[in-house]
This record gives C-alpha cells, structure tokens and sequence, in this order.
C-alpha cells in the first residue's frame, strides 16, 4: 500500500527512473521522451501538493532509506520548508516541461533524447536536495543538480559551450568547498545527519574547525546561488541556454542552492551560531544591497533581452538573499526570503519563456529587433507586460508584496538605507523593462525600420507563458490576503525565528 | 615548527595540492589544464577524507568473532566509502568537463581560453 510517508523517497526515484525510460524508449520513438517526461513532472507536482497538505495538516515526514536508524542511515526530512520548495520546484519544472515540447523540437530537433533524460535528472536532483536530511546526500545531489544542468546550458552548442564550460569550473569549486565543509563537520562530530549535527555542534562551537567548516558551506553556496561577487558564470549561462533551462536556472536551481544555504545555517548550525559566534548575516544584508544595485545597472546596459533577464536575476538574488540576511533581526523571519523564491521563480519563468518565444519565433535576441512584436504577437507581449510590472512592484502583484514585506522588514530592522536602495533598484527596473515594452509597442511607426514578420507562437507555449503571467498578480492577491502564512510561521517557528507573530 | 609539519603531514599535503589545483583553474589559459586542476583539486580533498578515517595500526573494520573484545582498533570505513561516491561524482564532472572542450574545440578550432574569446570578438555576436 501506498502511503503519503514514503512519497520522499518516491519523488526522487520516479524522475530516475523515468529518465532511464526516457533514454530507452527514445531509441523506439523520439516524440515519447516528451510525454513521459510531463507525466513524470506531473505525477511528481501532484503528489508534492499532497506532501505539502500532508506536511502543514499532521506534520513533517521523516523517511528511514532502508529502515536504517538515523544518525547511521540517511534520511529524508520534509518539513513546512522542504514541501513549499518542493511544490514551488515541480511548479515551474512542471511549466518548462510543457513549454518545452515544441521550442525543443524546433531548438534542437535531434536531441530530443538526451535532452529530456539530462531534463529529468535536473528534476531529480533538485528534487533531492530539497527532501534529504544528511548533509553529504546534499552534497551529491547538489551535483547531480549541477552536472546535468551543465549539459543542458551546453545543449544549443557554439557560445553555450564556453558558459557551460565557465560554469562548471566555478560550480565545481564551490560544489568541493561544501564538501570540505562536510568532511570538517564529519571529523569533530562524527555524524552526518543533519538533526544529530544541530544535536552535537553547539559543544563545539568555539572550535575553530566548526568555523572554517562554516565559512566552506558559505562560500560553496554563494558560488552555486551566484551571490553577488561570485555570481559571473551567471550571465552568460543564463543567456545562452534553451529558454526552458533559462527559467530553471534563475527561477529553480539558484533558489535551491539558496534552500541549500538556508538548510545549512538554520538546520545545520543554529540560529545561536550565527547570531553569537559568526555574525556574517550584516555582511550578507549589504552584499545583498550591492548585488540589487549592480545587478540592476548591468541589466540596463544589455542589448540582449535573455542577457538583462540574467542580470536582473543577479539583483534578485540581492531581493532574497536580503531577505534571509535581515531573518534574524526582525518578526518577519524567512518570510521574505522564501517568498520572494516562489515569485521570482513565476515572475522570471515568465519573462525567459517569452524570450524564448521570440527567439523560437524569429531568432529574435536584441531589444532593438523587437519592433512592431506588440501586434504581431499580442498574447506572449501582454504575458511579458504582466511579469514586467509584477518586476516593477505594481500592486497587487508578487513583485509588490516582496518588496513590501522587505520594506517593513528593514524598517523592523532599523536599516533605512536598504529602503533606500529598494527603491533605488525599483526606479532602475522600471527603466529597463520600459526600454523593451517601448520597442515593442510605441516605436512601430517609424518608416525606416523593418518589422520582423512574425505570429503567435503555438498554444503549447502560449498557454505556460500565460498562465505563469496572470499567476504574477494571482499569487500576489492570495500573498497579500494572507493565506500561505501559517506555512511561513510553521518555517521560522522550526528554526526558531520570528517568535512576534 | 618542522615537527607540526612532520606530524601531520597528510593535511599539509591536501592544503598544497589543493592550492595547486586551485591556481592551475584560475591561472591557465588551457581548458584542458583547467581541468587538470579541478581534479587535483577534487583529489586533495578526497585525500582529506581518506586521511581522516585512517587510524594508525588499525586494522580492517570487519567485525568477526575474533576481533570483538580483544582491543583492536580498526579504521573508520565511512569516508573512504563517502569519497566512493565522491569520485563517481568527480569522474562525471570531469567526462562533461572534456565533452564539452571536445565540442569547443570542433567549434572553434582551439583549447586557449584567450583565443576562443578573440574569436567570440571577431564574429561580433552577443547571441548566436
């Protein structure tokens, strides 16, 4: 019998073996590897929300991999995070997945195969990391995450193989610097659990390997979710890749290497921990700020509307990470952070898919080209409006209520000169989305320049785009009349955050 | 100073083949050097783990009738099977690593970082 307490394991194990099916039965026939592999997506996202319902109505799910007994065997912990990541990752893994049927026919005719296969393994390891409770089987998905999105960001070949190749040197080094973290903690504690860590490592806190172990997560991370510094593989990866791996990439696998990070310093080490021996989250809050900054300035200066995406998701992961580094000092805890996760993810899946649908349609990639598109293709430019001014902040959409919840969380916190620089970000966004939305409605008049002849894309791409931009405002209405925030108090009340409520 | 060095002298070896490997990835213009140096760079740290779980005059951690109770001291087994799935890791990386300097090689006719960069300039496109 089939019950809700082994759906952990389950939802991992389905995207493996359906990759596995995928690459056999595409020798038979290459249009089912499409097929199975939204199935697989779909079966995973239904059974995510009946995890979620699970998890937030009885409490969370601990699976024992074999009926080993934790600390000595692994396990797999869904708690109130872990389920609104999970659902919020199958969401937008199960749009992509739709979305990509003809873009991918159409991108890469021939590689249908492997494409779905490396698709399918993404899912699985994003899926992993989000469910497991030991540290080194984060490790491993993390990579399991991290490989195969390097042969999808490659899959469109020529520019895409260097970002790739970029990518994977840095995602390499920050994946072996968690690892060092791990072995550090492995050599003081002896566990490996991520419950028996939290357990054991408050005796040892002023022990300088706990520390250096620390430091080693962090800087691992910030590699993987491009934290400002750190963020230059970012670009072009992001620009290059087949516009579905874009979404991923900025909507999913950066924000589950911030799950990553989150699990690390509030599971692993403790709120005490970062409070009182390591207090770096005031540097995390003003690295945050400079990325909005830089990240927003960049974006303006791109001619290449999937490159100015790119770097506007730099200066989203300022919006998220500042949400996590303000968690401690105000009411609100994580709830900014997690948020803005799940808006970021609707509102830049939307905005890469209708990239990709100009590019599907024209081979359309400079702002410049875009003349005219607002008649020709009036759905896909009015999805884009709709997430441009969910970017913006227009009340009510989900860009609106993150910015509102970190108003009030750094006006809780006394940092008045991060309102400014919210603000200061919000006028940069406006300028760059109003740059497109001019070249794609006002400048259509103008005798010398061309129009690109161009339609509708197909339904099966019209339809995702659409429904993740009327979601923009959707999920920003049902944020703002306050019925996802039990699931928020049940996550910081975990790591003992918050506490106002 | 010499003795701390003595003594623990599989850590400082991890700590220099570690930064070799780190400077090989900056530094080198050769993709295929730069992964040359990721994986002294992986190696390193596996040699971290597998020193780690070394004890010395231990003997092999299989617990049999004639070990049990005697006082014998046995390796701990767990990293060395940790860095088994740690290698399977490195390996894929590294095959996706040269698959994708053999397709940049079709693509561009050349390995150095510097020149593929002088070609990307030349073609002048920021996209395809």
């Amino acid at each position: 019998m089939l019950s809700i307490e082994q759906f952990p394991l389950l939802i991992v194990v389905i995207s493996l073996l359906s990759a596995f099916t995928i690459l056999i039965l595409g020798w038979l026939n290459e249009k089912l590897a499409c097929y199975i592999s939204i199935v697989t997506v779909l079966v995973q996202f239904v059974m995510s929300i009946f995890v979620l319902n699970h998890v937030l109505t009885i409490g969370t799910i601990h699976y024992w991999l074999g009926g080993w007994m934790p600390p000595w065997g692994i396990e797999y912990v869904i708690d109130p995070m872990s389920a609104y990541m999970l659902a919020t990752l199958l969401f937008l893994g199960l749009v992509c997945v739709i979305y990509s049927k003809r873009n991918i026919e159409h991108e890469l005719p021939r590689k249908l195969v492997s494409f779905y296969t490396a698709y399918q393994l993404l899912i699985a390891g994003l899926c992993g990391v989000v469910v497991t409770g030991d540290i080194f089987n984060m490790f491993v998905f993390i990579e399991i995450m991290s490989i195969s999105s390097y042969a999808l960001i490659a899959s469109r070949g020529k520019i895409a193989l260097k970002a790739s190749f970029t990518y994977l040197v840095m995602g390499s080094i920050g994946a072996c610097f968690f690892l060092l973290g791990v072995g550090f903690l492995y050599s003081v504690t002896g566990s490996l659990n991520m419950h028996d860590l939290s357990v054991l490592l408050p005796l040892l806190y002023e022990n300088k390997v706990v520390q250096a172990a620390f430091v080693f997560f962090i800087v691992g991370l910030a590699i993987k979710m491009a934290l400002f510094p750190l963020h230059t593989w970012l670009p072009d990866a992001h620009a290059f890749a087949p516009a579905e791996i874009s979404a991923m990439l900025s909507g999913i696998i950066v924000a589950v290497s911030t799950y990553a990070f989150i699990r690390v310093t509030f599971s692993v080490f403790t709120l005490k921990f970062i409070t009182m021996y390591l207090p770096i989250f005031d540097i995390l809050c003003w690295v945050s700020v400079i990325a909005m900054l830089y990240g927003s300035v960049l974006a303006i200066t791109q001619t290449n509307l999937k490159r100015m995406l790119a770097y506007s998701s730099v200066a989203n992961m300022g919006y998220i990470m500042l949400g996590v580094g303000l968690s401690t000092s105000t009411s609100l805890g994580l709830t900014p952070a997690l948020m803005h996760i799940l808006n970021h993810a609707v509102m830049k899946g939307c905005l890469f898919m209708v990239a990709g649908a100009f590019i599907y349609k024209a081979d359309l990639w400079e702002i410049e080209d875009f003349r005219g598109l607002g008649r020709k293709m009036p759905y896909t430019t009015f999805a884009f409006i709709l997430a441009a001014l969910a970017m913006v902040g227009m009340p009510p959409s989900v860009g609106f209520v993150t910015k509102l919840y970190l108003i009030i969380a750094c006006m809780e916190a006394g940092q008045f000169i991060f309102v400014v620089a919210i603000f200061a970000s919000t006028l940069l966004i406006v300028y760059y989305f109003w740059r497109v939305i001019e070249y794609m409605y006002i400048r259509t008049g103008d005798k010398d320049d061309k129009e690109v002849e161009v339609d509708e894309v197909p339904v099966s791409m019209l339809i995702p785009i659409l429904i993740l931009g009327v979601l923009c405002f959707i999920i920003g209405i049902v944020w703002l009349i306050d019925i996802p925030l039990p699931m928020m108090d049940a996550v910081n009340s975990l790591f003992g955050l918050g506490g106002m409520s | 100073m010499i003795d701390l060095i003595l003594a623990k002298y599989n850590y400082w070896t991890f700590i220099i083949l570690m930064l070799i490997g780190f400077y090989a990835m900056i530094a080198k213009d050769n993709l295929i050097k730069k992964v040359i140096g990721l994986s002294i760079f992986q190696t390193a740290i596996f040699l971290f783990y597998i020193s780690l779980g070394d004890i010395s005059g231990g003997t092999a951690p299989i617990v049999s009738e004639e070990i049990i109770g005697k006082g014998y001291i046995y390796v701990n087994p767990l990293p060395h099977v940790l860095i088994l799935t740690a290698i399977v890791v490195a390996v894929a990386t590294l095959a996706v690593a040269l698959a994708l300097i053999i397709r940049i090689y079709e693509e561009y006719g050349t390995i150095e970082e510097e020149e593929i960069l002088k070609i990307e300039r030349e073609r002048g496109t920021s996209c395809q």
